[in-house]
């Protein structure tokens, strides 16, 4: 007869914590994250006394208070009786207009650039060279402020543009003033507006949305899905007969009809810039220090991305060229269709990290007078009012929310190009 | 992000046990220097000169009380700071006094937490044309580009005069004086606003100063002064009978070329305290006996400090007006030494 008994159950002893390879990293762990509590702990409540000894406690209501100053660029509307938190929204846009102009036309450039420096031609591939090793070693705030210099040195200033024999007249057969405050273009008008929506009440994030340009996009977009439709409808007659039908006219006429025969109905017009008094009037005026930052930052970034979309390109084998070739494709559709799209799997994650970093490098608008969200909030708002603290992590959060969504929409596009494995 | 949270949060905290330190008269002995916040160059009121040395009106009060305190109106340490970093300089304490035409106002003085000592210029803001703008008045200026410095009280005083005036403007917002004279000289903008005296000293330095005009409007009181840290009264008490020291020193006829012959004594009991001949005044502030005899030693009286950096001999040329003594109708008024 043999009896079965379990082995005597272990139990637990404190000093296992330590002695016992199972929990010992597991002990280190939990006694250095209470230490790092401790110490951030320690610090906040360090700060805080310290800022109550000093007679400021931390305090957000100075953001209901008047803001008292004016902002030349708005995307939407502010006087200086608004308050200080709806200043920061404004400076807010206009960082996210810097830094989606910025990006896109960083792409634009550093592809172009990127592409043209593997090019066989000798002169070309040495001009980008030049042109990315100087870009991308030179400080960006230097290439923004040499960007603004220029615009004002270098333009006529709307003086000049005055009396029976002006030194400077206004491009593109009347319609474009180039001055050095700034680009006056002609601006869309409506003359039967279907007026605005206004969001959010009379918050300070309060915003109004054209109905205009909503109809607009409207149409467009169901001019866009009869085009998918139709090009779906001919992929299924071409997949069953292996005739193609013929598709281009009907999709011209959806591209351009109903959104050509909705901007009639709208009364659509251009507003032209014309002088009066002392500055231009009428027209959209794209201010220097827009110019200046966007220019500076895209050609700076776009340095780097030319050398990221390079490597790319680089790292996709030439057996695939050879094989393109051998199909009898020409080098520019061996490109377009075979290289570039394998290089985005490569390309895309480093490409997140620089729109990323044209979006902080935005926050050195104020060297060019350009009104972002470090320049009002961080800049104006934060003296005025003298609460740095407040500001500067008001600041940092908005920043970190700006890059955490670049970053997660990028991030979903990379997981649609990546290479699907199974 | 954590990371740079807590780097953050460590600098705010060790910027604040700095502040939280009393006694800046003894910090200041201890160090020998007195740390002296400027404008970023301003000509007549405190700029480099072509050898480096810092020279001005607001650098003669920094020169005065380091004279007083440290006997030596060298050591000072002048730390250049915009609108925009001054206040937080003076708060954080990298300098011990701030000296840089800056506006004595309520919230400034009591929120922001400063104590000025005094004003030693009664200034106030007006616009700057050039003159072939055929612009006669300020009110003239309707739909006008306007540079102007940001973080200053000049940008608050500018929204309220074009909105009580119900005139538009565009406001450019410039970081220091010399990008201000850059845009204003292109033509980037058509009108320059700071304080008057600003405006004169700018105006100096431009190659063809009579094309341009100051407009006759002044739409604001700015009364300039140094100013200190609040909560440190006795450091406060140093900055503001030195300020008054330099005032008094011109009422009462006290030069820096009779200097030594008022410190032998005289029939006039209040020279004679401020000298240290007679009383103890010096050592109720904390300093020895002739701390004011070397204050105005620094750079002469007041009237002197104002004749030789920004008065009507030199290219800035601003006349007394507000800032003669009360005696000359003007508002420089000192408390007595007794």
């Amino acid at each position: 007869m043999t009896t079965l008994t379990d082995p005597p159950k272990e139990s637990f002893r404190l000093s296992m914590l330590i002695y016992d390879t199972r929990y010992r990293s597991m002990t280190i762990q939990v006694v250095a994250m209470i230490g790092f509590m401790l110490l951030a702990a320690w610090l906040i409540n360090n700060t805080m006394t310290n800022l109550a000894t000093l007679g400021k406690p931390v305090n957000l209501g100075f953001l209901t208070d008047r803001a008292g100053y004016d902002i030349n660029q708005r995307l939407v509307d502010y006087s200086n009786n608004d308050s200080h938190l709806r200043a920061a929204f404004v400076g807010l846009l206009n960082t996210l207009l810097v830094a989606f102009l910025g990006c896109i036309t960083a792409t634009i450039i550093g592809v172009l650039v990127g592409v043209l420096r593997l090019s066989k031609n000798w002169l070309v591939a040495k001009i980008m060279t030049v042109y990315v090793e100087m870009f991308r070693n030179v400080p960006v705030l230097l290439w923004i402020v040499l960007a603004m210099a220029i615009l004002i040195e270098s333009l006529p200033a709307p003086r000049a543009f005055r009396g029976a024999e002006p030194e400077a007249t206004m491009k593109l057969f009347d319609t474009v003033a180039i001055t050095n405050r700034g680009v006056y273009v002609p601006e869309p008008l409506f003359s039967n507006s279907l007026g605005n929506i206004h969001l959010f009440g009379s918050s300070s994030l309060r915003f109004d949305l054209s109905v205009d340009l909503l109809v607009l996009a409207i149409v467009f977009g169901l001019s866009l899905f009869g085009i998918a439709k139709v090009n779906a409808r001919a992929h299924r007659i071409q997949d069953a007969t292996g005739d193609r039908p013929k598709t281009i006219w009907i999709n011209l006429g959806l591209f351009f009809v109903p959104s050509v025969i909705t901007l009639i109905a709208l009364g659509f017009h251009l507003g032209y810039p014309e002088l009066k008094g002392f500055n231009f009037t009428g027209g959209t005026h794209m201010r220097n220090s827009l110019i200046a930052l966007w220019l500076a930052l895209s050609l700076y970034t776009a340095a780097f991305i030319a050398e990221i979309v390079r490597g790319g390109i680089l790292a996709i084998s030439h057996g695939q060229t050879e094989a393109a070739s051998a199909l009898g494709l020409r080098p520019g559709k061996t490109m377009r269709l075979v290289i570039l799209p394998q290089a985005l799997r490569v390309i895309i994650p480093p490409l997140i990290s620089n729109y990323l970093n044209l979006t902080k490098n935005s926050s050195l608008a104020i060297a060019v007078g350009y009104m972002d969200i470090t320049g009002t909030l961080g800049g104006i708002t934060m003296n005025q009012t003298g609460r740095e603290l407040e500001s500067v992590l008001m600041l940092m959060g908005c920043y970190l929310l700006i890059s955490l969504s670049i970053s997660s929409v990028m991030n979903w596009y990379n997981n649609r190009v990546k290479l699907v494995e199974r | 992000m954590k990371k740079s949270v807590i780097l953050g949060a460590l600098t705010v905290a060790g910027l604040a046990a700095g502040a939280a330190a009393a006694g800046t008269l003894d910090d200041v002995k201890a160090r020998g220097k007195l740390n002296c916040g400027v404008t970023t160059g301003l000509v007549g009121f405190a700029a480099p000169d072509a050898n480096g040395n810092w020279d001005g009106f607001d650098v003669g009060v920094c020169r005065a009380v380091a004279a007083a305190v440290l006997g030596d109106p060298a050591a000072v340490e002048f730390v250049p700071t915009t609108g925009k970093t001054r206040f937080t300089a003076l708060a954080s304490g990298e300098v011990d006094v701030l000296a840089r035409n800056t506006t004595w106002t309520f919230s400034r003085d009591v929120d922001l937490k400063f104590e000025f000592v005094g004003v030693n210029y009664y200034d106030g803001q007006g616009f700057m044309i050039p003159k072939d703008l055929g612009v006669s008045s300020a009110k003239e200026l309707d739909g006008a580009t306007v540079c102007i410095q940001t973080g200053t009280t000049t940008e608050l005083n500018l929204a309220d005069f074009f909105r009580a005036n119900n005139i538009s403007y565009e406001p450019v917002p410039i970081e220091t004086n010399a990008e201000a004279q850059q845009q204003f000289l292109a033509g980037a903008c058509d009108v320059y606003t700071t304080d008057a005296s600003g405006l004169a000293a700018t105006r100096a330095t431009f190659e063809n100063p009579g094309d341009f005009a100051v407009l006759p409007e002044i739409i604001s009181k700015e009364p300039l002064g140094p100013l200190v840290r609040h909560g440190d009264n006795e450091w406060g008490d140093v900055v503001r009978w030195t300020l008054n020291a330099l005032i008094s020193a011109e009422e009462l006829g006290i030069t820096s070329a009779n200097l030594e012959e008022m410190a032998k004594g005289t029939n006039n009991p209040e020279i004679n305290r401020m000298m240290g001949t007679e009383g103890s005044l010096g050592e109720m502030l904390g300093l020895d006996a002739e701390w004011a005899k070397r204050a105005i030693a620094a750079g002469g009286n007041y009237g002197e400090l104002f004749a030789k950096n920004i008065g009507e001999e030199t290219p800035v040329g601003l006349a007394r007006g507000l800032n003669a003594q009360w005696t000359n109708g003007g508002l420089l008024y000192s408390p007595p030494f007794r």
